[in-house]
């Protein structure tokens, strides 16, 4: 599988690995996908009072284009409010890593990943 | 020290320097070039001994006589020639062929084919080791099976199938008994005196020889008959036609009398080294052998890292160039079938890596390998949620994962 220069900068320098409490009501969660699939991710969000996601981190088991859309989505999501957050679309996800058709379902796991988060966020402070 | 070390052994090998000699020397105007089928002059006559030698040098490693080697283009095709010749010369005898789960696609999808074609395939299951159980063999065996095929050695996992003892079921039953060696043969001692195989494929690229060249063995007593797959200018006693390739058939004469020469000296030093890179990593937590660890080839080493991906544990080891049963890795997006066939869940099949050695592997590049998997794997379940869930003693069954 020949990778983008970009996917390969994400896999070998991941940004924002860690966790966060999860029990913190500030703190959304999104775990997607399934060991026997070959990824899960997990993303996490840190909301401030203003609505505006301070903080993200994530773990990912999968591919390197799966670790790399992961990784990407965290940079993206910082400073962003939860409803520009929620827009983030997969093709964007995709083409900015240059991602080939066999690997795009990492980036639909990724957007499945923040809306879970965001989704879980919203349940705990509803 | 060359990167990337070349760890993929059973995919295929360099060709051994000896080797591309012996097939140089019969490509150009200066060299054996003839066609080994012209009667009329010396050209031909030279080209015909340089494929007889070939053709004994094969047979002398696994104890055959010379007019029962059929060359063929590879053991794909030697695999085609001996299960659907089979199937086709001795169709009103029967239309059921066994066969296990664990084959060469060579032989599954041949014999899906035959399926199409209206024959009946039982597909045994191996046990948790990779071995065939001979009860099963037996039971699954009708009064209408022509064929079981079976292969020597797993190209995945490495394990040695005891091919003596299902011979003598599948003679006893009258039965055909194809082996599909192009894993083995050169790694294993094959006798075919002693072992009741009546057909076996070979491959030269696996062993130190070129690739686009194999042959098939055809017993000849008792003789067994084949329906021919490629028709034409009647070489080969008729059962595959098509010009002799004498640089490629002098090449794996050359592979096959240097095997037959150094196996037992190349499969002590590659024991050593296979031996060498376990001990090198077996504290590693959760990591799991797959195949049989005393039934296997030294060469083959498959073992799967939990809770890391194949994929990306090979784009982290880009040093080496090692191959991986991920679905990822794989054009389907299926794990590998030979690991779920022996009963290893998705996630180990997802995880596992098959390192291959040979004869040109040395000690440093194993260091090496050590050296960069404990680096990879430590990193990689730093970034792995199913590593820190297992070590936070959460039970990933308990869990209700979203499939996708």
């Amino acid at each position: 599988m020949a990778y983008s220069d970009k996917v390969i900068d994400h896999y070998e320098n991941p940004r924002n690995v860690g966790n966060m409490d999860k029990d913190d009501a500030h703190v959304g969660t999104g775990m997607v996908g399934a060991p026997a699939c070959g990824d899960v991710m997990r993303l996490q969000i840190k909301v401030g009072d203003d609505g505006v996601i301070e903080d993200a981190k994530f773990k990912t088991y999968g591919c390197g284009s799966a670790i790399a859309s992961s990784s990407l989505l965290t940079e993206w999501v910082k400073g962003k409010t939860l409803d520009e957050a929620q827009q983030i679309k997969n093709s964007e996800i995709a083409e900015e890593l240059e991602l080939p058709p066999v690997k795009v379902h990492c980036s639909v796991l990724a957007e499945d990943a923040i809306k879970a988060a965001i989704d879980d966020y919203k349940q705990k402070n509803d | 020290m060359k990167t990337p070390i070349y760890f993929d052994y059973s995919a295929t090998t360099p060709v051994d320097p000896r080797v591309a000699k012996a097939v140089c020397d019969c490509l150009t105007m200066d060299g054996n070039f003839g066609n080994p089928a012209s009667r009329s002059h010396e050209y031909g006559w030279n080209a015909e001994k340089a494929v007889d030698e070939a053709r004994k040098n094969v047979a002398e490693l696994v104890n055959a006589d010379p007019k029962e080697i059929v060359w063929t283009s590879g053991a794909t095709e030697s695999d085609n020639l001996a299960i659907k010749g089979v199937a086709h010369f001795y169709h009103k005898q029967g239309k059921h062929i066994i066969t296990s789960k664990t084959e060469h696609k060579a032989v599954l999808d041949t014999c899906r084919q035959l399926e199409r074609e209206g024959y009946e395939v039982t597909y045994l299951d191996p046990e948790e080791n990779g071995m065939i159980d001979l009860e099963k063999l037996k039971t699954a065996i009708r009064p209408d099976t022509i064929l079981v095929s079976i292969m020597h050695v797993n190209n995945e996992i490495g394990v040695i199938q005891d091919i003596k003892a299902i011979g003598e079921v599948t003679r006893e039953h009258k039965v055909l008994f194809h082996v599909d060696a192009a894993q083995s043969a050169g790694k294993v001692p094959i006798d075919l005196q002693d072992m009741k195989v009546d057909l076996m494929s070979f491959s030269a690229h696996k062993i130190y020889g070129p690739k686009g060249i194999g042959a098939l063995y055809v017993r000849r007593k008792p003789r067994v008959r084949l329906e021919a797959q490629m028709h034409g200018g009647g070489h080969e006693r008729g059962m595959r036609s098509g010009t002799l390739a004498t640089h490629q058939i002098v090449g794996m004469g050359e592979a096959f009398r240097l095997a037959k020469e150094e196996m037992a000296a190349d499969n002590e030093r590659i024991r050593m080294l296979r031996d060498r890179l376990w001990n090198g990593i077996k504290d590693i937590e959760e990591i799991y052998i797959n195949g049989d660890m005393e039934q296997r080839v030294p060469h083959n080493f498959n073992v799967s890292f939990n809770f890391v991906e194949g994929e990306s544990l090979m784009m982290a080891l880009k040093d080496l160039a090692v191959s991986s049963g991920s679905a990822c890795t794989s054009s389907s997006l299926e794990p590998s079938y030979v690991l779920r066939a022996i009963g290893r869940n998705d996630e180990l099949a997802h995880s596992s890596i098959r390192f291959s050695m040979g004869r040109f592997t040395t000690e440093e590049e194993i260091d090496y390998a050590i050296e960069q998997i404990h680096k990879n794997i430590d990193k990689l379940r730093e970034l792995s949620p199913l590593w820190e869930m297992f070590k936070d003693g959460i039970d990933l069954n308990s869990i209700e994962w979203t499939a996708h």
